[in-house]
């Protein structure tokens, strides 16, 4: 079935999902937008309608403006703290925090920090920011490594210096961790912790400094994380493991910028590229996929070294991690009908996906084909 | 120098230009910047107004509404391109605005693309009629819909369905009426009949158009013979019909608020007098209908000029006029590249060079650039433009504002994929510079490696060791110690990630391989002059260490071995010094 598209009138950087309450089997109905190189950018809300089943199934429906916020600056990242709070990160180099009215009329400025990001004579934008309610961390071009409270108008901490090149994504690893990438292809883990303001640890590729522009972590598996860069390669790093990644896949023919594990479906993830395709890459291991769900993770995986990792429960070892392709299998489908302009974002929740075009449209797919929880 | 078509129209400056001031201007990509100068006609000079005026053309561009439009053209332009097969399919472009677009680009599907030929022009012409003036199905439905359709006042607009050659819907609203009165029942019959005998054409059919035209003939005589016989002197409507189905000119123009348009009376003239009419005719009779429903004074419009250079097959007239009664070039942009696919456009040199749909494209492309956002789409316009799409994108690409890396990896991504190398080269410096001004030297390093820039490589290193000289100590260890292969990209590049090799080595004290490093680094001679002295001052303390470090007489053997190598190349070393400082002194 075929995405429907709409045409919004401005680029769009970050397409995101409203989360929904959990407990709840909807499917997500609520987008935000968020637009880059206007002269005047806007965040904005979309609803893509009700789905009554008396529409026969059909979701012809474009989605349709709910509210939406003038922004300052580009729109570079933007995250759902919660169901109506919304962090973004801006190219002058703020982050801000926007609420969200009930029934979703209108969107207002509730706290922002303003140059948090910042050269000595000059603006420095912020390239991503992730949350984990109360928890926000952003980071920058100017190489800084910021951790705030949502409702603390100061900032926690600054790690000065983290990098000296731009760093573009940041995750969180585990409650008081975070791996950042950056554009000598570097992945960094931050302990907040420590006192000291060097990392954890640091992982890059053997041979050419790649820039790395987007990182995600496993839902599930909190060693494993997936990477996307300058060349288009996606990389599975297990990050107790030395330097070399466990994958090495070609997947796009210029910049990944986004690279998403399905959150509930972690055998799914998906890539967005600059040229202009968005990618459904599902992992089959040689057994049915119902059998795999029965047994739960015991696929038999065989290691990069053969040997069970120490401390390692057998029975939990990722599909992801599969040193031997001929059990595994790497699918790929297209999610987008034609060639469009860039894809520069993502976001996937339950069975719908949504991303974000330079040609200023909106595909919204709320079925996803092949694909069942 | 050719003449001008249209009258200028002057456009006021605010502020610019009093004191009788010679104003000055200058040509931009889509902007003209003007300004005052000190030259006056009268009266003493003095220093004019400061300011410079940037006026811009192009307002519609910065619509959102348009802008849908732009993006979605551009996905159907590319989409043209790579159909190579000579049949076009027509794709009709949504518009939102502008209707008159709209109305013209429809004729010259009919017109030019579709090439109808007699018989079958007229059906496309009465499709496109109807297309344009959909209201007479609202008020047709409006009427049939209500409780008694033959007492609605609007029901002898029934007249406007039998205008638009739509029969069988007029039969029906007609038929009301005579369900409705007994002793007129046999008149409405009458009407009946003439309305479903009516012959039309059927191009696919075994019909040729010879006996269509006979048939017709037949049939026109036959409603003649009835206005004759005043078969519907009783009811007035109906004799205006009959008149109408005859073809009396005069009672279609009565119906000029039902037509509202003179090409509306052009297609319903032509349906009840001249049916079979041929392309090449059809342009007397736009002529003629246009001066009979306007009227010998009223001037005619813009598109009204147009729909008349179609009518009349001039190409090149429709592509001129829309050029100057359209304020942006993206109509006759995409209609002149359609019909040049479908090459119906002879080629057409312009002073430039390059033929007109290349000139049309340019254009257009030329001014989706000036606007902040939507340059992305004007690439792939450029791209297929063969002659000139090149050279005008690399002189526009390099002009683009860069605030933030994601764009500029952008716009490097369009230059890459063109191998526009320059344009590489020159961007990457623009963006380490502004890194290094920043202080972020692994960002200034990452941008020289994408444009294997190695002289900007080095500065990058000069900068480092000259921190390291003032401070004595390395910053951004980060990057120095994960440099990898990108150290190979220039020769001061490789001797700072190997000293500071040296340096991890000396802490980690690891003091034989340190030593050995530093031999290598002194002998391969890509230690840069100044920092011999550091070098040699680097080497002292192994010379030292050793008797403390060494446990096994192999190792002992070896040390002595790099040791005595260094106290040569020292040797070596202090000769040169001393030799330069002599032939300083001297």
């Amino acid at each position: 079935m075929d995405p429907t598209a709409k045409y919004i009138s401005q680029k769009i950087s970050r397409t995101r999902w409203r989360p929904v309450p959990a407990g709840l089997l909807q499917q997500p109905e609520v987008f935000a937008a968020g637009s880059w190189d206007n002269e005047s950018n806007r965040v904005s809300i979309w609803s893509l309608g009700d789905d009554d089943s008396d529409t026969d199934g059909e979701f012809d429906e474009e989605p349709r403006l709910l509210c939406d916020s003038e922004h300052d600056g580009d729109v570079t990242d933007l995250q759902f703290l919660d169901g109506d709070r919304l962090v973004s990160a801006s190219s002058s180099g703020a982050v801000a925090i926007l609420k969200l009215q009930p029934d979703c009329q209108a969107l207002s400025l509730a706290h922002v920090w303003e140059r948090a990001h910042r050269y000595s004579c000059d603006n420095a934008p912020c390239t991503a920011v992730v949350c984990r309610s109360p928890e926000l961390v952003s980071v920058g071009e100017d190489g800084r490594v910021i951790l705030y409270k949502a409702d603390q108008t100061e900032v926690v901490r600054v790690i000065e210096n983290a990098d000296s090149s731009t760093i573009h994504a940041v995750t969180f690893l585990r409650t008081t961790e975070v791996l950042t990438v950056n554009s000598i292809g570097q992945l960094k883990m931050w302990d907040f912790r420590q006192q000291s303001d060097s990392p954890a640890q640091i992982l890059s590729l053997t041979g050419d400094r790649v820039p790395l522009h987007c990182v995600d972590k496993h839902p599930n598996q909190q060693h494993i994380v997936a990477t996307g860069g300058q060349d288009g390669m996606l990389c599975i790093w297990d990050v107790r493991q030395g330097n070399t990644p466990f994958s090495l896949i070609e997947a796009h023919s210029a910049e990944m910028w986004e690279v998403h594990f399905h959150p509930s479906n972690p055998n799914h993830l998906f890539t967005c590229s600059e040229d202009g395709s968005l990618l459904h890459w599902e992992t089959t291991s040689g057994s049915d996929m119902s059998t795999l769900l029965q047994r739960g993770w015991n696929s038999r995986v065989v290691s990069h070294s053969g040997v069970p990792l120490a401390g390692e429960d057998d029975s939990v070892v990722s599909s992801w991690l599969a040193g031997d392709s001929s059990k595994n299998r790497l699918e790929a489908t297209h999610m987008l009908p034609s060639q469009t302009l860039s894809v520069n974002s993502l976001d996937v929740l339950e069975q719908c996906l949504v991303c974000g075009t330079d040609g200023e449209a909106v595909y919204v797919h709320r079925q996803l084909p092949n694909f069942s929880i | 120098m050719e003449e001008v078509d249209v009258e200028p129209s002057p456009m006021l400056i605010p502020s610019a230009g009093f004191h009788q001031r010679h104003l000055g201007f200058e040509w931009g990509p889509g902007d003209l910047l003007v300004y005052e100068t000190n030259y006056k006609l009268q009266g003493p000079r003095s220093a004019g107004s400061p300011l410079v005026h940037v006026v811009r053309k192009d307002e519609d561009i910065c619509s959102p509404i348009l802008r849908k439009l732009f993006n979605e053209s551009h996905l159907i332009f590319v989409g043209l391109q790579k159909i190579k097969e000579d049949v076009v399919e027509v794709h009709s472009v949504e518009v939102s605005i502008l209707l008159a677009i709209e109305l013209i680009w429809n004729l010259c599907e009919v017109l030019f693309i579709d090439a109808a030929p007699a018989g079958s022009l007229l059906l496309h012409l009465l499709d496109w009629v109807r297309l344009h003036k959909s209201d007479v199905d609202a008020r047709a439905r409006e009427v049939l819909q209500s409780e008694s359709p033959a007492q609605h006042q609007s029901y002898w607009d029934v007249i406007s369905l039998v205008l638009q050659g739509r029969m069988d819907e007029a039969r029906q609203v007609l038929s009301k009426q005579a369900s409705l009165r007994a002793e007129s029942s046999s008149v409405f019959k009458r009407m009946d009949v003439l309305l479903q005998t009516m012959p039309i054409f059927n191009p696919t059919g075994t019909q040729t158009l010879t006996e269509f035209d006979v048939k017709w003939r037949h049939w026109h005589e036959e409603c003649d013979r009835c206005l004759q016989d005043n078969t519907f002197a009783s009811n007035r409507h109906l004799e205006t019909i009959v008149k109408i189905l005859v073809g009396d000119e005069d009672t279609i123009l009565e119906q000029k608020e039902l037509l509202s348009t003179w090409y509306h009376f052009l297609v319903t003239r032509l349906l009840f007098t001249h049916p079979t009419i041929k392309p090449p005719d059809l342009h007397y009779y736009a002529q003629s209908s246009m001066n009979m429903f306007l009227g010998p004074r009223a001037p005619p419009e813009p598109l009204d000029i147009i729909l008349l250079s179609a009518f009349e097959f001039d190409l090149h007239q429709v592509i001129k006029d829309c050029s100057i009664a359209l304020n942006n070039w993206w109509f006759v942009a995409h209609l002149t590249d359609l019909l040049d696919h479908c090459k119906l456009l002879q080629s057409h040199n312009l002073h430039f060079g390059s033929n007109l749909r290349e000139f049309l494209v340019l254009e257009y492309a030329s001014g989706l650039f000036t606007h902040h956002s939507l340059w992305q789409l004007a690439v792939d316009y450029f791209d297929h433009c063969p002659e000139f799409g090149r050279v005008y994108l690399e002189l526009q690409i390099e002009r683009i504002p860069l605030d933030t890396e994601r764009k500029a990896i952008k716009v490097l991504r369009i230059c890459e994929d063109r191998q526009m190398s320059e344009q590489v080269r020159s961007i990457c410096k623009i963006m380490a510079k502004r890194a290094l001004r920043n202080n972020r030297l692994g960002s200034a390093l990452s941008w020289s490696i994408r444009a294997k820039d190695a002289a900007f490589a080095t500065l990058i290193s000069e900068r480092f060791l000259q921190d390291y000289c003032n401070k004595g100590s390395f910053t951004d260890l980060d990057l120095l110690d994960n440099l990898g292969p990108a150290m190979l990209l220039s020769d001061r590049l490789t001797f700072l990630g190997k000293y500071r090799e040296f340096h991890r080595l000396y802490g980690e004290n690891r003091f034989s391989e340190a030593a050995k490093l530093l031999l290598s680094l002194m002998t391969a001679k890509i230690a840069p002059r100044g920092l011999w002295m550091t070098l040699l001052t680097d080497a002292l303390p192994l010379l030292e260490q050793k008797e403390v470090k060494t446990r096994t007489t192999h190792a002992l053997h070896s040390h002595f071995t790099v040791v005595k190598k260094l106290v040569e190349t020292m040797y070596i070393c202090l000769q040169n010094f001393k030799h330069l400082s002599c032939t300083i002194a001297v």
